[in-house]
């Protein structure tokens, strides 16, 4: 991976911002789809498409790719633009999120869209299938690496204990899982309606190196997955603290937010808000 | 009489024919599959000496992959491994997997057309004293059900054999079931098995009804048409063991060739290997059917012989309805 220069986080800082746009736009015509958790991962897929993976959106399949599995299949929004900016598909086929013959299911579909890796969408088997593929990467010997990204609502699942204790267990070292500790899910707080903590606790318990950083910070995000990469004996878990609707001031930290897309005009005020970041400047679009 | 074709053990009918555990067969197929392909690797929940899973783990350790007693993760992991090159067989009780875990099993392995092979073993009633929790009765019925899943059921441990090697040639989802107890051998190495095409192990000169069975209960189908011919009934005795993709053709030949059917498995009726039979009569050649096999109750303990009695799956109840199919033919 490069170092990350000033520029290079200027430059991330304005693709996440894009992406966002784009994610707003993108659920407004479709209808229907998850805004507050896709705004929210908008600046860890800019990080991971745009400087942390080895891929190539021309041949999706490349066998030495690095593999990023999105456990809770239902932020895809921020996947499927991430991946069109990236130049996986066309910015035009965004707008067939969730229709009929669609390659963008409403939760990703692998056999529609290589490059998605992995179907998801049920909570708590992400974890598992990013395991299946370390464990197929260490018996082959190859050296790219696991990234599974997981929302914190689905740390309830019995399903993902099961997962980070079989990947403590074989000190699965190519795997580096990511939390959007985003505090919300569909019924409320996480801590009202299963509290999670100490989760870092939980997770060292289990064998893993934690780490927690801001997920908004490129910086942060970056340095993390470089030092999971130094740790030989243990998986890695980053628990990465974000804004649920961020860059959206009407729709952060509101659970409500979790399921829902803005309509045209709540959108129309959405995007001021991003393409003036927040009123700091000018929009092109005034 | 016995189909010569067929290859059938020769002592199928002495009293003191061979019996052996079908999960045997299962565990000499992950062999033969771990040595011609390097990329199978077999997952076991905590139960590797049960499901016969123990020689592949000595003989292949680095590709055996102990998950503990956890079933719905042995199913993504599996997936995750199916999607990454690798020929996954996971094994467990069948009430477990693909009972427990039948949503990852649905998602990440079906939906997602990953390479799995899952070994549903102790299948049936016929697993004796562990009781009704331990007994799966249902396992048929919610694999089938699943858009690309393939489902074998061995009637014996060669086919067992067979069928394990044959799932790892085939690329996607196979469910594998597997009865626990000592089975009467009703094969021989030279039977013929190739998924999907359903074999006549039993052919009477005239025959008035056809038996359609799956697993152990193959066996006792074949008890009761050596009987019936003594009284006079001609029969045919199908091995039907893949249950998806159906023989659609063979099925709907010896219905219209008998002109009743009685279905014989260890299995709920509803939703088994006879209604698929059903489903495909009901389409092709609607048949007078009678279906032997779990009717909508759950088993319980005792030795496995008394229980395929108590609950309706012995010879004498496959002849009751065999007779009972008949009267509605007239």
């Amino acid at each position: 991976m490069e170092a990350l220069h000033e520029n290079k986080i200027k430059l991330l800082e304005e693709i996440a911002n894009r992406i966002r746009e784009t994610i707003i736009e993108t659920l407004v015509e479709a209808g229907s789809g998850h805004s507050a958790g896709s705004l929210g991962m908008a600046d860890i897929f800019t990080a991971f498409y745009f400087h942390i993976l080895k891929h190539d959106p021309k041949n999706p399949n490349w066998e030495n790719r690095d593999r990023l599995i999105l456990s809770n299949g239902h932020i895809c929004p921020v996947r499927y633009v991430a991946m069109a900016y990236a130049g996986y598909f066309s910015l035009e086929e965004l707008k067939t999120l969730r229709k009929l013959n669609s390659r963008l299911q409403g939760h990703p579909y692998r056999a529609a869209l290589p490059g998605v890796e992995t179907t998801s969408g049920p909570l708590g088997s992400g974890l598992g299938q990013a395991v299946g593929m370390a464990l197929a990467a260490q018996l082959d010997k190859k050296n790219y690496r696991i990234y599974c990204l997981m929302s914190d609502g689905e740390q309830d699942e019995g399903n993902t204990w099961e997962s980070v204790m079989f990947a403590g267990k074989n000190k699965l070292n190519n795997l580096t899982a990511f939390i959007d500790r985003n505090n919300i899910q569909i019924d409320g707080f996480t801590e009202d309606v299963m509290p999670l903590e100490p989760l870092k606790d939980k997770y060292e318990s289990f064998g893993w190196h934690v780490l927690e950083i801001d997920g908004h910070n490129f910086e942060q995000i970056v340095d993390a997955v470089n030092v999971a990469k130094t740790i030989y004996e243990k998986p890695t878990v980053i628990i990465a603290h974000t804004i649920p609707g961020k860059g959206v001031s009407f729709m952060e930290k509101d659970y409500l937010w979790h399921g829902k897309p803005p309509t045209k005009e709540e959108a129309e005020i959405a995007l001021k808000e991003l393409r003036t970041l927040g009123g700091k400047i000018q929009s092109e679009h005034q | 009489m016995l189909n010569k074709e067929e290859k059938l053990n020769p002592k199928l009918f002495d009293e003191d024919v061979e019996q052996v555990p079908i999960r045997n067969g299962y565990g000499e197929g992950l062999l033969v599959a771990g040595e011609q392909d390097p990329n199978v690797v077999v997952l076991c929940a905590d139960l590797s000496e049960s499901t016969r899973s123990e020689a592949f783990a000595k003989k292949y350790p680095e590709r055996f992959i102990e998950m503990g007693v956890a079933e719905q993760n042995m199913a993504t992991i599996a997936a995750g491994l199916g999607i990454s090159g690798k020929v996954a067989f996971m094994s467990s009780y069948a009430v477990f997997s693909p009972g427990r875990n039948w949503e990852q099993i649905r998602t990440t392995i079906s939906y997602n057309n990953s390479n799995v092979k899952i070994a549903g073993h102790h299948a049936g009633i016929s697993v004796g004293p562990d009781g009704a929790t331990h007994q799966a009765i249902e396992d048929i019925a919610t694999m089938r059900v699943m858009a690309n899943m393939k489902v074998f059921v061995p009637c014996d441990a060669i086919e067992a054999k067979k069928a394990t090697i044959a799932a790892a040639n085939i690329y996607g989802p196979v469910y594998l079931r597997f009865a626990r107890e000592k089975t009467p051998v009703v094969t021989t190495e030279g039977t013929p098995f190739t998924p999907g095409k359903a074999e006549i192990f039993w052919q009477s000169k005239k025959p008035q009804v056809a038996i359609i069975a799956c697993g152990p209960l193959v066996y006792n189908a074949l008890l009761a048409a050596r009987d019936l011919e003594k009284d006079g009934i001609g029969a045919m005795v199908v091995n039907n063991h893949t249950i998806k993709p159906m023989d659609e053709k063979r099925i709907t030949e010896v219905a219209k060739k008998c002109g009743a059917v009685v279905t014989v498995e260890e299995h709920q009726v509803v939703g088994g290997m006879g209604g698929a039979v059903a489903e495909i009569l009901a389409k092709k050649c609607p048949t007078p059917m009678e279906f032997i096999g779990m009717q909508n109750v759950f088993g319980e303990s005792g030795v496995p012989k008394e229980l395929i009695e108590k609950y309706g799956m012995g010879v004498k109840d496959i002849k009751a309805a065999v007779k009972k199919v008949l009267k509605r033919v007239k």
